[in-house]
């Protein structure tokens, strides 16, 4: 077995080029490497110019999402073995603009977020924090439990047919973030994130097309976040129309 | 451009009109969406069916003739195919959605599907017995 | 362009965002801003594991925790911070649940608490062992409901604004589209974090790098307790990756080659196969670091390519209490060591783990300079003492983040607009900034030459035993190598999200804290906690039961003085375990 492997970078210097070119860095081929240790000899040692987001290198912080051999995936987490004998191409995350090299604009996700209200909505009788804890069995945990896993890697918008076509589809981890306070016990709130799910470019934008699940590196299941959210949503429209009044 | 002005231009890559050739699983996803085309084509021709049955044999023979051509054929074939493919990723989807919890664990996705393929399977055996056995 | 702000909170972390919510629910009329060099949910908080601690079960006390928290520290705590510190915790650590936080419940919905090193009674909440990933997320979501909260993301600060004696805000780096902008504030809360990555070897992410204290100590802010750099006694052998106490608290063992349970010869209690509070593998994080060195230097542990390691063994806790309790634990041993741990022992090595110093505050998170405050790990106020105890600093960024951006909050209502040193400051950084990067001599060294240097002069004279001679040698070589990198190499000459740039203002601060960290380790002249002198291996109360103190003098050199501990219920007395 060789020592050596090929890293094909994805390059875009905005300041020199009007599109993306590639480039070709040979690495060394070390057992226990990820992807991201590639890219960091790189940067140490062949071309300070390269320039990517890694923080945790323990895939927690979901800093290092990109594309590799056509999948995104975080580096950190992807063996350099696992793609030899290469070259393996290092792109960034598809379906986001591309600020520089490996970096991508994620701020489309940010406003998102904040349009799921993603924190506890609390209506009426708001305990205060000096009675203790509200209580909430294991079984209650359970129930959101998956979807609170989230690292924001933005790896299922990469993965998303449905976002790559349409920017405003709200997307997998933005509605998953919803479900998991729509689901947990202590939240009041399933009516203030209704406007924003049952939108066109909300859960219905979704297709099931189920990438999202297969390419999420933290289990979060965002597809089946989705439709379960879209047979509440049925269920919710079916009742407002048969019972108007009632169904408040 | 001085310090002060500057503003980065990010790169927008455009999605190619092949897009879904690009993957396997994607590749599927077409399919499975284009499986529906074929579903109506089915539901078509089984109402074309019994309204034959319905109009007498010599219309009913008239059909049967018509739907031996060689182009129905194949493309009777080929939607039995996509219903199939249709079916099957019906079951795995509906699956993988349902959120069913017994005794503190989720059931796990195969059961779910499984009972969508037995209940297939019984409704087909029923409807069987009655175009057939009776 | 210049933006202003009431108060500027730098780093969006535990601390930060905390800081920021409490500034918002104190006066939702002034407006703050998060000035954070990464997007919030990347801050190194999300790392954590084990748990945060909090008095909770009916049989445990706020005394308990305080004097467990005191000895923890050999002593060297501030008293009446901790005892304010144990109160507020709990509070907290509800506040957050209310918020959302997922804490595990015991089968009747009450939070589960469990044992942590150190602690005598189980008092350790935890969110299954992602409790910092769950805390951090909880914060950043929360943080999203209040309007006054201005989020400035991938904004890199490299200067305290400071006019009249007091900090009037910042001026930072657009890492998008390499503008430098100063944000003016009537006050500051540094909230960067630790800096564990000026040693080759640590469990810390790589955005540690000592920032908001090389900030501080540049604006004339002194830094306290350097000298108290934390090993964790369990990282993996090459990448550093933490496995957390709470393996041990669970029941895992430490064996060294021989598969002997060794922490028994130190004086940490003897071996039971269920595990003991303070006792044994749940002993306190500098004397477990400590017992590994010594096996070293009895031959006693398994060699690997990245060095000697023992073994932390989990195989006798069983699959599905590993899958209940520790599921990250598996999932981290699976990708990076490709080991199970159900089936085979963990290669483990202490490694750089948390800043028990950091910018001096009081109780309420205020620097000596008006204006600036500090929470969090960058902070030392101090409850950490001399060592810090495992699941202690997550409640840490609540407690006295809340303090800080409270405090600041009432301070900013009162104090005056920043005034007009602003601008020059800020275009005298803005020229320093461009020179820096544009105005470099050809043919300098690489950047990564210089911090492989620093690395390798950390590890080897203010690694976990450390002598006068070695700490010396460092000091001079740490101030040679900051001469150096004015020459470095820079190959990266644009300016939209350079990030060589910001390696180099980044291995900048560094620099500064190493050499704080060898300055104040080679002035206190006795062992205690985690700075173990092998030239004065006893505790030496009489002279040094107090702060070490380091400001930067204007010739560039550290100056060392001392402060007293603040003692109110407990007398120093020997910090014993196992007994």
């Amino acid at each position: 077995m060789t020592d050596r492997i090929t890293l094909q970078v994805e390059r875009y210097r905005p300041e020199q080029e009007t599109e993306p070119t590639w480039q070709s860095y040979e690495v060394p081929l070390r057992e226990d490497w990820s992807v991201l240790d590639g890219l960091n000899y790189v940067k140490d040692h062949l071309d300070g110019t390269l320039s990517y987001r890694w923080s945790c290198r323990m895939g927690i912080c979901g800093s290092c999402g990109m594309t590799v051999d056509g999948d995104p995936t975080l580096t950190c987490a992807e063996l350099l073995t696992d793609h030899s004998p290469g070259p393996v191409q290092v792109g960034p995350l598809r379906n986001f603009p591309v600020i520089r090299d490996l970096v991508v604009d994620i701020d489309d996700f940010m406003h998102k977020l904040v349009r799921v209200k993603p924190w506890i909505v609390r209506e009426d009788d708001d305990q205060p924090v000096s009675e203790g804890e509200y209580l909430q069995t294991p079984a209650q945990m359970d129930e959101y439990q998956q979807y609170s896993m989230c690292i924001n890697c933005m790896i299922c918008y990469a993965a998303c047919p449905v976002y790559g076509l349409d920017e405003q589809f709200v997307g997998p981890a933005a509605i998953a973030l919803a479900q998991r306070y729509n689901l947990d016990s202590r939240d009041q709130g399933a009516r203030d994130r209704l406007d924003v799910l049952i939108h066109p470019d909300g859960v219905w934008g979704c297709t099931f097309v189920g990438e999202c699940t297969r390419a999420c590196p933290k289990d979060v299941d965002p597809a089946g976040a989705i439709q379960r959210y879209k047979l509440t949503a049925a269920t919710e429209s079916l009742r407002s129309f048969l019972l108007p009044r009632g169904a408040r | 451009m001085t310090q002060d002005t500057y503003e980065p231009r990010p790169y927008r890559r455009r999605i190619s009109l092949f897009w879904w050739t690009e993957r396997r699983t994607y590749l599927v996803f077409i399919l499975r969406e284009l499986s529906s085309v074929f579903i109506a084509w089915s539901a078509v021709f089984l109402l074309l069916l019994v309204r034959a049955v319905s109009q007498g044999s010599d219309e009913y023979a008239a059909f049967l003739d018509w739907a031996a051509s060689p182009w129905v054929l194949v493309l009777n074939v080929i939607a039995v195919a996509f219903v199939l493919l249709h079916a099957v990723t019906w079951f795995d989807l509906t699956a993988r959605a349902t959120v069913v919890r017994r005794g503190g664990r989720r059931v796990p996705t195969w059961m779910i599907a499984a009972g969508g393929y037995v209940s297939w399977a019984l409704v087909s055996v029923v409807v069987a017995w009655i175009l057939v056995g009776a | 362009m210049t933006a202003s702000h009431d108060i500027v909170v730098v780093g969006g972390g535990g601390a930060g965002l905390r800081a920021a919510i409490a500034v918002a629910e104190t006066n939702p009329q002034l407006d703050v801003a998060v000035v954070s060099k990464v997007y919030p949910m990347r801050s190194h908080t999300v790392s954590a594991e084990g748990g945060a601690a909090g008095v909770i079960a009916p049989d445990d006390s706020l005394d308990e925790h305080a004097y467990d928290t005191v000895s923890g520290g050999d002593w060297l705590c501030d008293q009446d911070a901790v005892e304010a510190f144990v109160v507020e915790a709990q509070r907290e650590l509800l506040q957050l649940e209310h918020w959302g936080c997922p804490w595990s419940r015991q089968p009747d919905g009450r939070i589960a608490v469990r044992a942590f090193g150190g602690m005598k009674k189980m008092r350790t909440w935890f969110a299954a062992d992602k409790t910092g990933f769950h805390m951090l997320h909880t914060l950043f979501q929360t943080s999203l409901k209040y309007g006054s909260v201005t989020r400035y993301d991938e904004w890199f600060v490299t200067r305290l604004l400071v006019g009249d004696g007091r900090v009037q805000g910042v001026v930072a780096l657009d890492l998008r589209s390499g503008r430098i902008e100063a944000v003016t504030a009537k006050a500051v809360i540094l909230c960067t974090g630790g800096c564990g990555r000026v040693f080759p070897f640590t469990t810390n992410a790589n955005i540690k790098n000592g920032d908001g204290m090389a900030l501080a100590l540049r604006a004339g802010a002194p830094l306290k307790d350097m000298e108290f750099v934390q090993y964790h006694p369990t990282g993996l052998p090459f990448t550093g990756i933490l496995m957390t106490e709470a393996a041990r608290a669970e029941g895992g063992w430490l064996v060294n080659k021989d598969g002997y349970r060794y922490l028994q010869d130190y004086d940490l209690g003897t071996p039971e196969p269920k595990p003991v509070l303070r006792s044994m593998e749940l002993g306190p994080r500098d004397r477990v670091s400590q017992a590994f060195v010594h096996e070293v230097e009895k031959g006693r542990t398994v060699d690997t390519p990245y060095g000697p390691v023992v073994h932390l063994d989990l195989r006798h806790l069983g699959a599905d209490l590993i899958d209940a309790k520790l599921p990250f634990v598996r999932e981290l041993c699976l990708k990076y060591e490709n080991i199970d741990p159900v089936h085979e022992m963990i290669p483990v090595r202490p490694v750089v783990h948390y800043a028990m110093g950091g910018v001096h505050t009081d109780t309420n998170g205020a620097t000596s300079l008006d204006g600036l405050y500090a929470a969090g790990e960058v902070a030392c106020v101090s409850i950490n003492g001399a060592n810090r105890l495992g699941s202690n600093s997550l409640p840490e960024l609540l407690v006295f983040g809340a303090r800080a951006g409270r405090a600041a909050a009432e301070y900013a209502s009162a104090a005056p607009e920043p005034d007009r040193v602003v601008p020059t400051q800020a275009d005298d950084e803005r020229r320093r900034l461009e020179h820096e990067l544009f105005e470099r001599p050809d043919g300098g060294e690489a950047l990564a030459d210089l911090r492989q240097e620093m690395h390798a002069t950390m590890e080897q004279a203010a690694g976990i035993y450390r002598n006068a001679d070695d700490l010396g040698k460092a000091a001079s070589t740490l101030a040679e190598i900051r001469e150096r990198l004015g020459s470095a190499v820079v190959e990266d000459h644009s300016r939209t999200f350079n990030t060589e740039r910001t390696a180099v203002l980044e291995l900048s601060f560094m620099l500064d804290v190493a050499e704080s960290i060898v300055a104040c380790a080679l002035r206190r002249e006795e062992s205690r906690g985690a700075h173990q002198r092998t030239d004065f291996p006893a505790r030496d109360d009489e002279r040094f039961l107090a702060h070490s103190l380091v400001h930067r003098e204007a010739d560039e050199t550290s100056r060392v003085e001392y402060l007293p501990v603040t003692i109110t219920r407990w007398p120093p007395g020997e910090r014993v375990y196992g007994r």
